[in-house]
């Protein structure tokens, strides 16, 4: 068993076949966790560097995590303390990086399409942790090993991502990952924050009503009101977008069955969800953080016998 | 494929290691069992059963070991991991480690290895159904063994069900 290819820049590039195999083997790193010492001597003679691009707290931490319990050697780059900000490419970067002798370079960028670019110059493996509003497979990887968890199969399950669909790299991963893992999935959020075409485009429903989708849904993956991508006005104010797509209590024990509700982070409290939802037991959000490192674990570590063999 | 122990020698042999274990250890005090995936599990649930007979033990359990994260070699064999899981605490205990054959002793370097990941055990010893001596790479030895087969190199030795239940150890030429 291995994985069809030699990088992960999304899960767009994945078989099912892949995926099963990323979350089974996600299931065995989630017992190394467990144990008193919490690390394998698998990657031991791999060096990988985590090139941040862009802020990040929880896939950093995740990676650089999922590295050490591997026992990798690992280097951190973080773009506003480098050379990047003297004006260095992002080719010259990296292969000065190489030259060093690394073997897998996890990146996350601003530009869609900068993992791709990578995979086609330098000969290392290449991992995604986000490119612009194209895609960030590791999180709908871990979304979906948060899914398996509590309800045993992806297969027919009922997906709603609600939200800013528009600017979301996460979206665009899950909606990939489900469908070739058979779950059906509606999108719901403003109008302008969906993008046009999605539903003939991606084999997903378009809802515009919160109420109506959660009530259809058992899984809510809610997303980031991204305010840092928002270059024009899409809606006339967080406290707009609140009232008609924001989730509350009230919302939440009005509904026909409970919900399990799920949320990348970071949160918006108050904005896409209130605090007594994101704290409530009906929230799986830091177990999927939880999950993120056994995730990571199981791509690098598939990732480096694909290669490095 | 050649048939090295029928369903009726490998239940005996099963027997003769449970009783070899209860001589040394009776009633299993401050003894745990642990198998390696995949034959050590197969044979290990076995003897669990025989033990309970022998010794009517009930509440014996089996902790099951992979070694994949482990291996000297899993680049040049990619192998996806079996499950693991050890419930219970190897902390001081008598450790016995169970595997279908000892080969060439990579397999036990590395479950000695990831067994020191969940403790400090105060003993480890090894049990196996069938030894092929010769082959030895590692300087490991087992405690019990149920038979010794003289092999080629490029031999394979494997536990495999039978139809109608049980097990039977054959070998196979590569």
């Amino acid at each position: 068993m291995q994985l069809s290819t030699r990088h992960l820049l999304g899960i767009k590039e994945l078989t099912p076949s892949d995926i099963s195999l990323i979350l089974s083997t996600a299931e065995q790193f989630k017992e190394v966790l467990q144990r008193p010492v919490k690390k394998v001597p698998s990657l031991r003679d791999v060096t990988i560097v985590n090139l941040f691009y862009e802020n990040s707290t929880r896939t950093r931490f995740s990676f650089e995590l999922a590295q050490k319990r591997l026992s990798a050697d690992t280097l951190n780059f973080a773009a506003s303390s480098s050379s990047a900000a003297k004006g260095e490419t992002l080719l010259d970067t990296v292969n000065n990086i190489l030259s060093m002798k690394v073997d897998m370079v996890v990146i996350r960028h601003s530009s869609s399409g900068a993992p791709h670019f990578l995979a086609q110059h330098i000969p290392a493996a290449i991992v995604n942790a986000g490119d612009g509003i194209n895609e960030h497979p590791t999180q709908a990887l871990l979304d979906a090993f948060s899914i398996t968890e509590k309800y045993g199969q992806l297969k027919g399950r009922k997906v709603a991502i609600i939200g800013d669909i528009l600017h979301s790299r996460v979206a665009q991963s899950n909606i990939h990952l489900l469908n070739k893992m058979g779950a059906e999935v509606v999108v719901c959020g403003p109008p302008t924050l969906i993008p046009k075409h999605i539903q003939s485009a991606w084999n997903v429903t378009v809802s515009y009503d919160l109420k109506e989708t959660l009530n259809w849904c058992e899984v809510a993956n809610v997303l980031r009101i991204q305010l840092e991508r928002q270059n024009q006005v899409l809606f006339s104010s967080l406290r707009e977008y609140r009232l008609h797509y924001g989730i509350n209590r009230q919302l939440l024990d009005g509904l026909q069955k409970p919900i399990t509700v799920m949320h990348p982070g970071p949160i918006n409290r108050g904005v896409e969800l209130d605090s007594d939802v994101a704290d409530s037991h009906q929230s799986i959000i830091l177990q999927q953080v939880e999950n993120g490192v056994a995730v990571r674990m199981a791509v690098l570590y598939l990732l480096s016998n694909r290669n490095l063999a | 494929m050649q048939p090295i122990l029928d369903t009726t020698a490998y239940a005996k042999a099963v027997q003769q290691l449970a009783i070899a274990l209860l001589e040394r250890h009776p009633n299993l005090n401050n003894t745990v069992l642990v198998g390696i995936q995949q034959g050590g599990v197969v044979l290990g649930w076995d003897l669990v059963r025989q033990l309970r007979k022998e010794s009517g033990l009930q509440d014996l359990e089996m902790g099951l070991l992979d070694i994949t994260f482990y291996r000297d070699d899993f680049r040049t064999s990619i192998l996806a991991p079996d499950r693991m899981n050890i419930p219970f605490s190897i902390e001081d205990k008598t450790v016995i480690l169970i595997d279908d054959v000892l080969f060439t002793g990579r397999t036990i370097k590395a479950a000695l290895d990831v067994l020191l990941d969940y403790g400090r055990p105060g003993r480890v010893e090894l049990l196996v159904l069938a030894d092929r001596k010769e082959h030895r790479q590692f300087p490991i030895q087992a405690d019990y063994v149920a038979l010794t087969v003289s092999t080629q190199r490029s031999q394979k030795l494997k536990l495999l069900s039978a139809e109608g239940g049980g097990q039977t150890l054959v070998l196979l030429e590569s």
